[in-house]
């Protein structure tokens, strides 16, 4: 009923999803941010192919920022600033990996009871869409809450700011302002933590955010 | 010069000032010239805001100034010059003391005037893509000045907000995306559908369903922003972490601009009939956050903390009464948000200086003040009374607005509110007992040098306000409570 264009477009968003899951088991650093590499490689490809059969070129740029930016100098840097710190040692996923699995599932089929109603007017590949971005987000957003690691962190915000370009491709014409200033907002967003993360190993030896937490008032007095 | 030119120069100054002066200032070395290129910039925006006033400029796709947020430029722009004038002797201090060097300074007053473009162009924008920009910008910056000390606390307060403002942020844009593409249908593709002026006038058209969906994310993106809670967490330690003229504007301001653009996005709601309503979720979110902070108050230790906690207190009031809706509480609403960002700025610099003359933060060593610094001590009684909401001051009035306003309508609302009141009230008098009353601590006492003129020009205009306000501003205030709905 559809074409192949919808199914390859839907076979892109729903492979970000996949990659959201396959971050959310990673143990050790260097593999995280590896799978972070493919998670905005796919981004580049299902943008790229949403600005094909859209029509609308300026996408073609989204899709490049995410394929050099997010696929490749992201990911180096990551790799610099994590042998820089001597942190590649295994992480330690809160709970375990099945409790993480059990939720990510639980939280896509939020976001596909969320928003495939809601959206019922809306044109096929558009709902799809961004059923699959909030999913992406949703996925993002646990990561952010299971991992205590700095550098775990921000790979989570960085997935979840992958669905958010999935949802702002593929929502027809909307204007590049938005999706450049995604794409930069990385980038500041990088040299922030880049900023942060070398003052905290010079403060404490450590990028685990559990010591940071001892710092607070409360244990202070 | 006719009175359009005149709009848009004053925008142009509103916005290239600050982007400029921004840049020059990194270029500037010496301390002095920095602050006072702060202060000369700040005070060029003040007079483009009051400019504003005489001529207002075509709106268009990108900005756009209308009754809701002239006033509100033009109150960024009044606090932003005071508070430049009241860091300039602050940063001295910190120099002096080598908390800061030169380069940091540097650093801090060019983002200090980036802070003031991020907060003008979020006031400014027509666009909701372009409103996120700002509002993100100003995250990012504030982030950067809140880290500024590179202690231990202020780089955990600075990830906090950072992890959490940015979770906000990308809620907020998810929301936006939303609102597009319920508009997206109505209006067409492109620029159109994301100015909010178009979308007002095509709201009742839209899908009701996405529109509720994106308010959701909206009010919990741009109200971790605005320090609700549950989404507050990341707001006492920036506060009492970051420099203090920063927890000025932060309190003063940057909350405000957030729940401005909540407002922005409440009144498309409105607008569509089969809509949700936006004032429930907003009544709830209000109170949670008054209630929470009246009970949190009571146990703090640092002074900066208390006072983080009580604009988390005074914001939960403003949702609330913006939530009830109608004339009369979004009147209250208004008046509170100015009057609240007078005193909450006035507040934090007395304690900045507090926490200069006595090098600690803690409210257990700060003991006896009217004693020690009469100036400092009382104006830190007046402050506290202004912001616990007794009269004569402004605060009074606007807190007791809300009351009735919701006795009227809602009797059962506001028992919680006015336990909420209650609370934060005497905790704060109990408080201030200690700091402004006891007995000094016999240290020896280093007087202060440096201008306490804007402490006093905020306390006054908001003890004025509570016996008259002026007619205009009353007029404004009716006119945008109708606007508001």
């Amino acid at each position: 009923m559809h074409g192949l264009a919808f199914d390859i477009a839907h076979f892109l968003a729903g492979g970000m999803v996949v990659a959201s899951f396959l971050l959310l088991y990673q143990d050790r650093l260097y593999a995280l941010i590896n799978v972070f590499a493919l998670h905005s490689l796919v981004l580049a490809l299902a943008v790229g192919w949403q600005a094909a059969i859209q029509g609308a070129h300026h996408l073609y740029i989204t899709a490049g920022i995410a394929l050099v930016f997010k696929a490749i100098v992201i990911p180096v840097a990551l790799h610099r600033i994590v042998r820089r710190l001597g942190i590649h040692r295994t992480l330690e996923a809160v709970g375990g990996v099945g409790r993480d699995m059990l939720a990510g599932t639980g939280l896509v089929a939020l976001a596909i009871l969320v928003m495939l109603p809601v959206t019922a007017t809306a044109d096929a590949l558009a709902r799809e869409d961004l059923a699959f971005a909030l999913a992406v987000v949703l996925l993002g957003l646990l990561l952010m809450v299971t991992r205590r690691n700095a550098v775990s962190l921000v790979i989570g915000f960085m997935s979840l700011e992958n669905g958010l370009v999935l949802a702002a491709a593929g929502a027809r014409g909307m204007p590049l302002a938005v999706e450049i200033s995604v794409a930069f907002s990385v980038l500041i967003a990088l040299i922030v933590i880049g900023i942060f993360l070398f003052r905290i190993r010079e403060r404490f030896d450590s990028v685990d955010m559990q010591a940071m937490d001892t710092f607070r008032e409360e244990r202070r007095r | 010069m006719s009175g359009a030119d005149l709009g848009l120069v004053a925008v142009a100054v509103l916005l290239g000032v600050p982007a400029g002066t921004a840049l020059l200032l990194v270029l500037v070395s010496g301390y002095r010239l920095g602050a006072r290129l702060n202060v000369g910039a700040a005070l060029l925006c003040l007079l483009a805001a009051a400019a504003l006033f005489q001529a207002r400029p075509e709106a268009n796709l990108y900005l756009r100034v209308d009754d809701f947020n002239i006033y509100l430029i033009a109150l960024n722009n009044w606090v932003s010059f005071t508070t430049s004038v009241f860091s300039a002797g602050y940063i001295a201090h910190e120099l002096e003391t080598g908390r800061l060097t030169p380069v940091y300074l540097r650093f801090y007053h060019a983002m200090y005037q980036a802070l003031l473009f991020a907060m003008n162009l979020a006031l400014l924008a027509n666009n909701i893509g372009l409103l996120w920009v700002a509002i993100e910008l100003a995250t990012l910056i504030t982030v950067l000045m809140v880290g500024l000390y590179r202690t231990h606390a202020a780089l955990e307060a600075a990830w906090k907000y950072f992890i959490l403002g940015s979770l906000g942020i990308a809620l907020a844009l998810f929301g936006t995306i939303l609102v597009y593409l319920a508009a997206q249908p109505v209006i067409g593709q492109g620029l159109p559908a994301m100015a909010w002026d178009r979308l007002l006038a095509r709201a009742d058209a839209f899908d009701p369903a996405l529109l509720n969906l994106a308010f959701v994310f909206l009010l919990l993106g741009y109200g971790t922003k605005a320090g609700l809670v549950p989404l507050h967490a990341w707001l006492p330690d920036a506060h009492a972490e970051g420099p203090t003229p920063i927890s000025a504007v932060l309190s003063g301001l940057l909350l405000n601009v957030a729940l401005y653009a909540v407002l922005r996005f409440k009144m498309l709601m409105s607008a569509n009939p089969s809509a949700l309503a936006p004032g429930p979720l907003m009544v709830i979110l209000g109170l949670l956050s008054l209630l929470f902070a009246g009970l949190m108050l009571y146990r703090r230790g640092d002074i900066k903390r208390l006072f983080a906690y009580s604009s988390i207190e005074h914001m939960g009031i403003i949702t609330f009464a913006f939530g009830m809706g109608g004339p009369l509480a979004n009147f209250a609403g208004l008046l509170h948000m100015t009057l609240h960002s007078l005193t909450k700025s006035a507040i934090f610099f007395t304690v900045g200086h507090i926490s200069q003359v006595k090098g600690t933060q803690r409210i257990s060593t700060i003991r006896g003040l009217t004693v020690t610094h009469p100036t400092l001590g009382w104006g830190l009684v007046a402050g506290v009374i202004a912001i616990a909401g007794m009269p004569p001051f402004g605060v009074f009035m606007s807190e007791f607005l809300v009351v009735s306003s919701t006795f009227a309508r809602q009797p059962l609302l506001a028992l919680p509110l006015v336990v909420g009141l209650l609370l934060a009230f005497g905790t704060l008098l109990w408080r201030l007992h200690g700091m402004a009353f006891g007995q000094p601590d016999g240290t020896a006492v280093v007087p202060v040098r440096a201008s306490t003129l804007p402490t006093v020009v905020h306390l006054l205009l908001v003890l004025v306000a509570g016996f008259w306000l002026p007619e205009p501003l009353v007029a404004w205030f009716r006119h945008v409570a109708v606007l508001l709905g």
